[in-house]
């Protein structure tokens, strides 16, 4: 076991669990987009940033990929953590708007604008098709293709790969494609609109619990 | 010289091998040294090598005579560049046709060839002697000093030099512990960018458990413009593997591992001779000088993609993986090549080390600031009246090196900027010109040392279409796997596109700065941490420049093309027509003999006609 501190307490662990693991055991959410329990960590879409390291000398590493050591002191949701990750949430929503798991990550950190140019790409490179055929499939089908920003997914030379058994895995895994919402309107890139698809409302229920927070449609109506 | 009969078998072998070395050397009474650095090959130093070869023959002058093509000496501009000794005499600009006369002249008659000096562009004064020129006098070239006086194929040089008597000194008498401790104390921080001090790297690389471990050269060298580990690789390559060699010894690696970019063959060339002919000799391999220690060194060969520089990478693309980063702990001390305990130097780190050991701690850090010890390298381009690689003691303001050594800004322009640090550096003003060259003086202004480039820019340079140069390289360099670096770097470039070309507005430069600060903190390597630099130092020093761009849609440099225009001066322009028939896009009109025009429409503001008139009619806007 590993005793360290989060967020104040003092916590032990099992030696080389990651720190997203022992923040998910006690119950802290943190969120993620290319980690899977079933698949190796990949720290590629860095939503799982904490801080690390006493005050003054820390800084932000993926609890995905950190192991979990001797002393350390971790915050995982610090005003710095919090910062950065919203920022990446908005650059998500600028690259790809279409993923509903986006969109619910971006309302439920409250970011409802995007200030950068709006693109509609999607993928985004987190890796879970190719680890997942890799690594449950034993596939190795598909992988990155080129660097920068021309990264892509893609099989050797771009043909159908015979190893791929059409499985289906790497769809069902995928973050970006799996469960498309509709997309928000043109003019913006927030929707947050699939959180009252079926909203217990008590308007409708009189004997329902409202418990969304923010309901877009009190939003909508200002009562909140 | 003759082949040695056999294996250097104790330490009292090599320096009998050294004394017959000397010995020999003593037969010879001049030295010629043609510099086959990358400038000098490229205007035909290997030819004038032939040719005073053939000449030399000819004479029968081969025997006292000797003759080498060594590294870069450090001039480049002046290039080829020929080092006659005794006197040091340094004939620059020399072609083939000069062979001749220098062996008749200069060999044997002790002349000087009078055209083939140097002249001073500053003073205007003449030299004839290397050790006086002012660009080379005012440096201290502990690393870059040997170059002309060795061979790079020839051990039999280095050992002349002295060369390898520290590891046989640190074998014969001292234990990794002891060595580690004295590098501790020199204070030796590493060159390759982070600036880790060595010392406690190869502590940890000892100290880790495992008896298979591993000690890697990383010569990757990156930046574009950049060639201070390249020329310690193809100039000395002896003292590249001697550090390499003791560090092995003392953190108890039995192996060794160049990394070099396929981009430098003579690097990889000669390092694979240098390992050859160590091997012969019996300074590598089993058993060595009879301490009982065995090291092998092998060179890998890398693709040359800028971030499998950095050590995780640069591990996966040893093993035959893909060149990228991944997150540390664990340390590469701990799990590195093979998953075995690694230790990464870099060349130019390694290179100190047989120094720091042959000068004793004490002298060595005798050179340098409090916090940054000893010598550091810099590929200092860009413009300045002489450009090369510089090698200064830590510490040295920017001044010194641009004005005294760089013989300050070309053409009588202004100075704007420096860049140091390579392309994740930062840019400085003016106003920091007399910052001293070290780590920390150089990260406090919002730049580093990075591995030791650094631009010097005029006020022709646009800092804003500077900072979308590098973050154009960045977003080509980075691996793609971080979203924060990939994303990040793509849409800073995509923001500051913009804003060369007017299309901003004023909110998007605290967006950039909000997005630049998270690009540094969220991303994994170091790539990626340090990519915002060009844009924060630049939005630092330089806002008003970004301001002019955004709000006034206005290039004050003059470099952005879509806020600059043409126009000629009808109280000026005689009408001559060279502009009219220059310009690519027949945008220029007008009578001969009569004032002309340009048709803002057609311009596509390539600024030729600047260029060509004479008169000076042509204003840029
Ligand atoms: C993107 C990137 C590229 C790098 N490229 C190089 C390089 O070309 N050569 C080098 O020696 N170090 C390079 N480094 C630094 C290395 O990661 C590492 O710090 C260095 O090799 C360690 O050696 P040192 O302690 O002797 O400096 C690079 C780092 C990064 C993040
Ligand atoms: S979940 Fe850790 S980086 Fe994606």
């Amino acid at each position: 076991m590993v005793n360290l501190t989060m967020n104040g307490l003092e916590i032990a662990f099992e030696k080389g669990a990651s720190l997203l693991e022992a923040a998910r055991f006690f119950g802290i959410e943190i969120p993620t987009l290319c980690y899977n329990e079933g698949l190796n960590p990949y720290g590629a879409c860095r939503l799982c940033l904490v801080e690390v390291g006493a005050p003054g000398r820390s800084r932000l590493v993926s609890s995905c990929t950190y192991p979990v050591q001797p002393g350390l002191i971790v915050r995982t949701h610090s005003a710095r953590v919090l910062k950065a990750r919203r920022l990446l949430l908005e650059l998500y929503l600028a690259t790809c708007p279409s993923s509903k798991i986006i969109q619910d990550l971006a309302s439920k950190h409250h970011v409802t604008r995007v200030r950068f140019k709006q693109k509609n790409e999607e993928c985004i490179l987190c890796g879970l098709c190719t680890r997942y055929c890799a690594e449950q499939m034993h596939g190795h089908a598909i992988g990155m293709v080129g660097r920068g920003a021309e990264r892509r997914i893609g099989s050797a030379f771009n043909k159908k790969s015979e190893d791929c058994r059409l499985c289906g895995g790497c769809s069902y895994i995928c973050p970006a494609c799996q469960a498309r919402c509709q997309g928000p309107d043109e003019k913006s890139a927030v929707c947050g609109a699939c959180l009252n698809l079926a909203p217990p409302c008590l308007d409708d229920h009189d004997d329902a619990m409202c418990y969304l927070d923010p309901c877009a449609a009190c939003e909508m109506r200002g009562e909140r | 010289m003759e082949a040695l009969q056999a294996r250097l078998k104790t330490p009292a072998d090599l320096e009998r091998y050294r004394a017959a070395i000397k010995a020999k050397q003593e037969t010879i009474t001049h030295r010629l040294s043609v510099c086959g650095g990358t400038g000098c090959a490229g205007g035909g130093s290997a030819r004038i090598r032939d040719y005073l070869q053939d000449y030399l023959a000819r004479r029968g002058l081969s025997a006292r005579v000797a003759l080498r093509f060594t590294g870069c000496l450090g001039l480049c501009e002046r290039g080829p560049l020929v080092i006659v000794s005794p006197g040091e005499i340094f004939y620059q600009k020399v072609t083939a046709a000069d062979a001749a006369e220098i062996v008749d002249q200069t060999v044997l008659k002790g002349e000087l060839v009078e055209r083939l000096l140097y002249t001073d562009p500053l003073n205007g004064e003449k030299y004839v002697s290397a050790n006086e020129i002012p660009f080379l006098k005012k440096q201290s070239r502990f690393l870059l000093g040997d170059n002309w006086r060795l061979d790079p194929a020839s051990i039999e040089d280095y050992l002349g030099l002295g060369g390898y008597a520290v590891l046989a000194g640190c074998l014969d008498g001292l234990n990794g512990a002891e060595i580690i401790a004295r590098l501790k104390a020199s204070r030796l921080r590493g060159r390759g960018g982070a600036g880790f001090p060595t010392g406690i790297k190869w502590a940890e690389g000892r100290e880790a458990p495992g008896d298979q471990k591993y000690i890697i050269c990383n010569a990757d060298e990156g930046d574009p413009g950049a060639f201070m580990d390249r020329s310690l690789m193809e100039g000395n390559p002896h003292s590249v593997l001697e550090g390499l060699i003791i560090g092995g010894y003392a953190i108890g690696a039995g192996e060794g591992i160049v990394f070099v970019r396929a981009e430098y063959p003579t690097a990889v060339k000669n390092i694979r001779l240098a390992i050859a002919r160590a091997e012969e000799v019996g300074l590598l391999g089993e058993d060595i000088l009879g301490s009982g220690f065995d090291f092998r060194v092998s060179v890998s060969v890398g693709a040359g993609a800028f971030v499998s520089g950095e050590t995780s990478a640069l591990i996966r693309a040893v093993e035959g993986q893909v060149g990228e980063p991944r997150q540390k702990p664990p340390h590469l001390a701990q799990q590195g090549l093979w998953k075995k305990p690694t230790v990464v130097n870099n060349v130019e780190t390694l290179a100190n080390v047989p120094l720091i050991l042959r000068l004793g701690t004490e002298s060595y850090s005798g050179i340098g600031t409090a916090s940054s010890k000893g010598t550091k390298i810099f590929s200092l381009v860009g413009k300045v009246n002489n450009t090369g690689l510089v090698e200064v003691p830590l510490g040295m303001t920017l001044r010194e090196i641009i004005d005294d050594i760089g013989g300050g800004i070309k053409g009588g322009k202004r100075f704007k900027a420096v860049q140091t640090g390579g392309p994740s550096g930062g840019c400085l003003p003016a106003s920091l010109l007399d910052l001293p060259t070290d780590y920390e003086a150089l990260s406090e202004a919002g730049s580093m040392m990075g591995s030791g480039g650094m631009i010097v820019m005029d006020e022709e340079t646009c800092m804003v279409d500077l900072a979308r140069y590098f973050l154009a390289f960045l977003k080509e360099e980075s691996c793609g796997a971080c979203f924060s670096c990939r994303e990040g770097i793509a849409r800073m470039l995509e923001m500051v596109e913009a804003i060369t070309r007017g299309e901003s507005s004023p909110g998007q430069l605290e967006l950039l700065e909000e997005l630049a600060a998270v690009v540094k903190e969220a991303s994994m390597c170091g790539l990626g941490q340090t990519a915002s630099n060009p844009v924060l130092s630049t939005l630092r020093y330089f806002r008003e420049e970004y301001l002019a761009h955004l709000v006034d849609r206005r290039c004050p440099a003059g470099v952005c093309r879509d806020l600059i225009s043409f126009r000629i001066e009808a109280g000026i322009c005689n009408g001559c027509g060279a502009c009219r028939k220059s310009c690519p896009a027949g945008a220029v009109e007008g009578k001969k003999k009569e004032p002309h025009r340009i048709a803002a429409a057609l311009c596509t503001r390539c600024g030729i006609c600047l260029e060509t008139c004479r008169y000076g009619a042509v204003l840029k806007e």
